[in-house]
């Protein structure tokens, strides 16, 4: 029982970032806890995706036509075999739909400890100690661990750079396991994003709506300062999920990524799942009337104002006068 | 086709979440209440599929303080029966409920269940993907829209970037739901009432015992204060002035 394994997401022809952070984040465990770094990688062809690889010790390869595209039972399946098999002391997953469907259910598998939602990883003896957000971020869990155990990590919490190389890269070709052949789901389709009237991600500029905006109605007030702006319109999810908004002005987890010069975040708590989306992003304003919403601890500047006064007093300052 | 949806209350994040004496848990009796909000599209998602093609949906879920609340909640919103499941343990995270609700949902002949995709708490796992792997069944995450076909199920599942992807699954079979397509409807009190006189709650009791968990929280506290935002103060006309004073500095709008 030694190492670390990490879960390699990609789309089956570029390794997902969230993968990179995980890497470095195993390098760090394997220095203290010992043993290699591993990296599992199941696709129908792995063989675009090793290359990429470098920062592995050695490079867990298992592929069949079953893998082809993100089936939440097929590489759940290959997981709890690796797990098996390599007996890793860690096993890390990226907090991503993938990790959603697999962390939990790979250690409910294996009979391992499972940790979810970690931004912070450390070994102390033989222990992991974690750090997880709770409660939108409000709050942050530290546990202590045995291993073996599994992690789930939020993305943003290690960094990309470091995961590129310094690893072996010894490459392993395992059998795909034999529960392939009797798989209980299908991927039907994929939609990749794009297709709607706007691509927010190539903003310069967005003022984002989140639940506190208060309904459809309301959405005016935002749309006003951002046309005064210059700035596109983003949202929250449950903005989006109550139709207020159209879905390709998501931004999050879920949604897009953007990176603007700068993010007005108007009436958004900053749940973990909607930093995501915009942790890049060059000046963050943020007004929300809870003092201890997260989005404070991301935002450059703040303020309590109720949206309801404060957007209408922006839009006057900005729109030309007369 | 029975469907069962899973529902669980967790801290309303509008209110302030106190941590408790030990400074390890949150403080259980100072926290105001509410269904997790994925939960309730899994239930909004059920009820739909009751409406389209006619399932039987029954709502679950552990027994607590304030979960009856819940569950009348749930019958008037449209599912045909709720069940409370009492448990020897106090502990409500996902691998001990999934332990309880496990043999409860075998027993009960469930074809699909459906619940949130994550809460808020689940520091030890989410429920879905947990509850499938004990039953053997398959399972999927991030789900935004499920229809019924014979029996299968067909679902969208989400992932970054706005990427998604239709699968089907076989079942029986457990989802965890991020959104229903419509948001949950809206239930009047007096409809409530109404139900809360009329409805008889069910209830089971689970024979499994909770499992270890392995890992021990040893702290719960706020972030540390980092660099965090520079809160700017005053009547709205003066935030106004200095937040276009800031943009106007940068650049970032027209001077
Ligand atoms: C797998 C997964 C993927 C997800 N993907 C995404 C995603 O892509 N994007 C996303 O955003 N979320 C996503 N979420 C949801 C996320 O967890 C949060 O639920 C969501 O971000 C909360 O949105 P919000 O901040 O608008 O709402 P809330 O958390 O309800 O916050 C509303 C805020 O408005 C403030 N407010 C209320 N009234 C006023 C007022 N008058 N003036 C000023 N402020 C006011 C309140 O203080 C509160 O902080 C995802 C969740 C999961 C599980």
């Amino acid at each position: 029982m030694a190492g670390v394994l990490v879960y390699v997401e990609s789309d089956g022809e570029r390794v997902a970032p969230i993968s990179f952070e995980l890497l470095a984040a195993a390098r760090e465990l394997a220095q203290s806890l010992g043993g290699d770094v591993e990296a599992l990688v199941a696709a129908a062809d792995t063989g675009p995706l090793v290359g990429e690889l470098g920062a592995a010790d050695t490079i867990l390869e298992v592929t069949s036509p079953a893998l082809a595209g993100y089936l939440p039972e097929a590489q759940q399946l290959v997981l709890v075999e690796a797990i098996r098999a390599r007996k890793p002391a860690v096993v890390l997953v990226g907090y991503t739909s993938a990790g959603l469907d697999l962390a939990a259910g790979a250690a409910t598998a294996t009979g391992l400890p499972v940790v979810a939602y970690c931004t912070g990883l450390r070994a102390e003896g033989s222990d992991v100690v974690a750090d997880s957000q709770l409660y939108g971020g409000k709050l942050v869990a530290t546990t202590t661990t045995s291993t073996p155990a599994v992690f789930s990590v939020v993305a943003g919490s290690f960094a990309e750079a470091n995961g590129h190389a310094g690893g072996r890269g010894e490459r392993i070709v395992t059998a795909p396991p034999a529960g392939l052949a009797q798989l209980r789901s299908r991927v039907l389709g994929t939609t990749g994003a794009g297709g709607g009237a706007v691509d927010i991600t190539k903003a310069e500029r967005v003022v984002s709506v989140g639940r506190g905006i208060g309904g459809a109605d309301n959405i005016e007030l935002a749309e006003e300062l951002a046309t005064a702006m210059g700035a596109e319109l983003g949202a929250s999810r449950p903005v989006v999920d109550s139709g207020w908004l159209p879905k390709e002005r998501q931004v999050g987890k879920s949604g897009m990524t953007v990176k603007p010069k700068l993010y007005l975040a108007v009436g958004i708590s900053g749940a973990p799942e909607h930093l995501e989306g915009m942790h890049d992003a060059g000046l963050v304003i943020a007004i929300n009337t809870d003092g201890d919403a997260p989005i404070f601890k991301v935002a450059d500047y703040g303020t309590t104002c109720d949206l309801f006064d404060l957007l209408p007093a922006i839009t006057a300052l900005l729109k030309p006068a007369g | 086709m029975h469907i069962a949806v899973i529902l669980k209350q967790v801290p309303d994040l509008v209110e302030e979440v106190e941590v408790d004496s030990q400074g390890t848990d949150i403080d259980r009796d100072s926290v105001k209440w509410k269904l997790n909000e994925f939960d309730d599209h899994a239930l909004e998602q059920a009820v739909l599929l009751k409406e389209s093609s006619g399932a039987e949906v029954t709502a679950v879920a552990l027994a607590a303080d304030g979960v009856d609340q819940l569950l009348y909640a749930a019958v008037a919103r449209g599912v045909d029966r709720a069940i409370r499941v009492t448990t020897a343990s106090a502990r409500t995270d996902a691998p001990a409920a999934a332990a309880a609700l496990a043999g409860v949902l075998a027993d009960m002949g469930v074809d699909l269940v459906l619940t949130g995709v994550q809460a808020v708490d689940d520091l030890h796992g989410q429920l879905a993907p947990i509850l499938a792997t004990r039953l053997g069944w398959p399972h999927v995450s991030v789900v935004s829209r499920v229809s019924l076909e014979g029996t299968e199920a067909e679902v969208t599942q989400e992932y970054s970037g706005g990427r998604m992807a239709t699968l089907e699954v076989d079942l029986p079979a457990v989802l965890g739901v991020q959104a229903a397509p419509r948001p949950p409807r809206y239930v009047p009190i007096s409809r409530l009432r109404q139900v809360m006189a009329s409805a008889e709650l069910g209830s089971a009791a689970a024979a499994a015992a909770a499992p270890a968990l392995g890992s021990t929280v040893t702290r719960l506290a706020a972030p540390p204060q980092g660099q965090g935002a520079q809160m700017l103060e005053g009547r709205p006309e003066a935030v106004a002035e200095q937040i276009v004073a800031l943009l106007r500095e940068r650049g970032l709008v027209e001077a």
